[in-house]
């Protein structure tokens, strides 16, 4: 047993075997993705970087109800509100720090008006931590900015809502 | 010309870093400056036309003997002050020893230069480095005049070693030890049971 | 090209000896860098990726990226170490490793130095290159790649013996110790190629007695070629045995200190070596600069067939690293000591014995 089992060593079957195993994946198709040439494919369910939609109009869709703020598990999330000079609801400040957000995505479960979103994008590393503060003219151009895929991206999800 | 040049400092060097095997404070230094001088010598060896032996001494001084010096030096917690510190004591004795081996040196150069040696007996025993190679000339010499006192010195280096071995070996009981052939002649055949035991009852192993 | 050295004289003869290192030198680096991309592109194949692709036509000019970036780091010397032998050791080995070079001749009568002991002053400067190891462990004056540096030394000082004997079994059927009559030794044709002088052996003819202890003789030769290729990778710390890296164990062995041109220079020095094996396999088991059918005369074709077989090797050594897992450092030892080394003795004496008996000629 143990004889042929040092033939077998010297041989180096399981080398042999192992080569012609590799090198039939060898040639494979290679599944690599060229990152930041190709991209792969994202769910309509995606959380990504946040954004604060505006209505048609470019009302801003926000009405200061603080449920987002309230539920966000993180405490990413710091509002405050006082009534415009028309006399609607809004807020005055809207900031989340994207450092504690865990992009759980309750913030938009939880808003009624849909003005709170997760978008697409995940491409939006700095430099320093500063820049990760965001404040609400930072998230409503996110919002401006995204809006097209933000939209499409509710369509598609809305049968499953 | 440059045979001179590439002599001289060759020694040189051979010399200065001898010098700093025995005055380097760290003894990691001492070893590196050891190998120096080796491989100097080395190089002196090739300019002699004896690059077999050059070649030896890296391979087996540089090579195996100066490694283990430079592991046990290295892995040695010393105290370098202290060990620094009976230098000026002993220095004396050293300096008498280093005086008595020079003046041997001198006295056996001297010797040789006055009795006149027949040139023709001096002449190598091997035949011209133009007609063979050095290494098959000392074969050929150390293979047939010397077969015995090769193998002894052989046998010698042999003993000690089985003799280290005897000192070290011990054989100690209660360990486990492994079985390469047992291990990677496992399959799943004598590796892997299924057993599939009924409700309530459990397996036998 | 000696003969040219040697026919302008001491001074343009130096000068010109200088200028054909310095090719030979361009030529190796140039080398190491295409092959360190092949490296990861066959790396990257087996694992159905694609590999470095970026820099250059299919990421051909990565290396030259990487060392640009490694040039323009900073070298980070830590403030416990031994500067000076922190920084001679990297220099060391990357020196040696260049050094080996010397004695490799190309084809037919292209090489730096025809020396006539070159297989003893290829092991006496291998064995050099341990210092350069052994010096930056411990001049990082701390423990993990003191660790690692013994490791690497005890590694390559025991691969080294198995080594010694397999070139050992070359020599006893060649006779010479100089690299360039062992190629023309197996000039004939892939039969009398040391790696399969089995074939060699029928194709001789002679006494039935010759013939049979020929094709034992061969096939021993085989293995020796085997035993080699493992010693190779051993001894240049490469995948198997790449434990002195162990990144689970060690995190980068002797290497954990060195960053930027210091760090470039440990592992040009690698490559070097791995680049180095591969001809030396090339040159004395597969027929160095000749065809498998006939012998090569022609200097430039003879160049060419060599790098071929240094490239065909090298695709071995980069299969290896991607198929084999890594060996426990005890189970490294296990083969060096009491597989390869009572199998090299065994093989010098039965070689041995056939040369005594029946003349060189496998």
């Amino acid at each position: 047993m143990s004889i042929f089992q040092a033939i077998k060593g010297a041989a180096m079957t399981d080398f042999l075997g192992t080569f012609v195993l590799a090198m039939k994946v060898y040639f494979r198709r290679k599944p690599t993705v060229n990152y930041p040439f190709e991209k792969g494919p994202l769910s309509p369910r995606f959380r990504g970087e946040h954004a604060l939609r505006r209505y048609a109009n470019g009302e801003e869709r926000c009405i200061a109800c603080k449920l987002c703020e309230a539920i966000c598990p993180a405490q990413a999330i710091t509002i405050e509100a006082q009534p415009r000079e028309d006399g609607s609801r809004r807020t005055t400040r809207y900031d989340i720090d994207m450092t504690k957000c865990i992009y759980c995505g309750f913030c938009q479960e939880a808003c009624p008006v849909d003005a709170i979103v997760e978008g697409p994008n995940f491409e939006y590393a700095t430099e320093t931590r500063e820049e990760l503060f965001y404040n609400k003219e930072r998230l409503l151009s996110n919002g401006d900015r995204w809006e097209r895929e933000i939209a499409k991206n509710l369509e598609l999800d809305a049968p499953y809502r | 010309m440059i045979s001179i040049a590439a002599f001289w400092i060759l020694s040189a060097v051979a010399v200065i870093s001898a010098l700093m095997v025995v005055s380097a404070r760290n003894p990691v230094h001492s070893v590196l400056f050891l190998i120096l001088t080796f491989f100097t010598t080395a190089g002196l060896f090739v300019l002699l036309g004896a690059e077999y032996l050059a070649m030896l001494l890296i391979v087996v001084y540089v090579g195996a003997v100066a490694v283990l010096f430079l592991f046990v030096v290295m892995m040695l917690d010393i105290d370098f002050v202290e060990l620094k510190q009976g230098f000026m004591r002993y220095l004396p004795i050293g300096g008498l020893v280093a005086l008595i081996l020079f003046g041997m040196f001198i006295m056996v150069t001297s010797a040789r230069i006055e009795a006149k040696i027949d040139p023709n007996m001096l002449a190598s025993p091997t035949p011209d480095v133009s007609i063979t190679s050095n290494a098959k000339a000392i074969g050929e010499i150390l293979y047939t005049n010397y077969i015995l006192f090769f193998q002894l010195a052989g046998l010698v280096l042999f003993v000690a070693m089985v003799g280290a071995i005897v000192l070290t070996l011990q054989h100690r009981q209660n360990v486990k030890r492994q079985s390469v052939t047992a291990q990677t002649a496992r399959n799943r055949k004598t590796g892997v049971e299924i057993a599939k035991p009924k409700t309530g009852e459990g397996v036998s192993l | 090209m000696q003969g040219l050295v040697h026919d302008l004289g001491a001074f343009w003869g130096t000068l010109a000896g200088i200028g054909l290192s310095l090719l030979y030198l361009v030529a190796v680096l140039l080398t190491v860098a295409f092959i360190l991309v092949f490296d990861r592109k066959v790396w990257a194949a087996v694992q159905m990726r694609k590999g470095p692709n970026v820099v250059g036509p299919f990421g051909l000019l990565q290396s030259f990226a990487d060392f640009l970036k490694f040039v323009l780091k900073e070298i980070v010397i830590p403030s416990g170490a031994n500067k000076t032998v922190f920084v001679i050791a990297p220099v060391i080995t990357v020196l040696t490793s260049f050094m080996a070079w010397a004695v490799v001749p190309m084809a037919p009568g292209w090489g730096i130095s025809n020396m006539n002991v070159g297989i003893l002053y290829i092991l006496a400067i291998s064995s050099l290159g341990i210092y350069g190891i052994i010096m930056g462990g411990w001049a990082s004056n701390s423990k993990y790649p003191f660790l690692g540096a013994l490791r690497s030394a005890a590694q390559m000082v025991s691969y080294e013996v198995s080594i010694g004997f397999v070139i050992v079994t070359v020599l006893l059927l060649v006779g010479s110790l100089n690299l360039t009559d062992i190629v023309n030794h197996q000039k004939a044709g892939i039969w009398d190629w040391h790696a399969f002088s089995f074939i060699g052996a029928i194709v001789h003819g002679g006494s039935f007695a010759k013939v049979a202890l020929g094709v034992v003789t061969g096939l021993i030769m085989f293995m020796m070629l085997w035993i080699f290729f493992i010693s190779a990778l051993a001894e240049t710390n490469r995948p198997p045995f790449d434990l002195p890296e162990a990144e689970s164990e060690l995190v980068a062995g002797y290497q954990v200190e060195y960053s930027a041109t210091l760090y470039l220079l440990f592992m040009m020095a690698e490559y070097v070596n791995i680049v180095f094996m591969c001809a030396m396999i090339s040159i004395m088991f597969l027929g160095g600069w000749n065809l498998p059918w006939a012998e090569v005369t022609n200097p430039f074709i003879g160049c060419l067939v060599l790098y071929v077989k240094i490239w065909v090797i090298f695709f071995l050594f980069a299969m290896v690293k991607a198929i084999v897992p890594r060996y426990r450092y005890d189970q490294l030892m296990r083969i060096g000591w009491k597989i390869f080394l009572p199998t090299t003795l065994v093989a010098v004496a039965v070689v041995g014995a056939y040369v005594a008996f029946f003349g060189g000629n496998a």
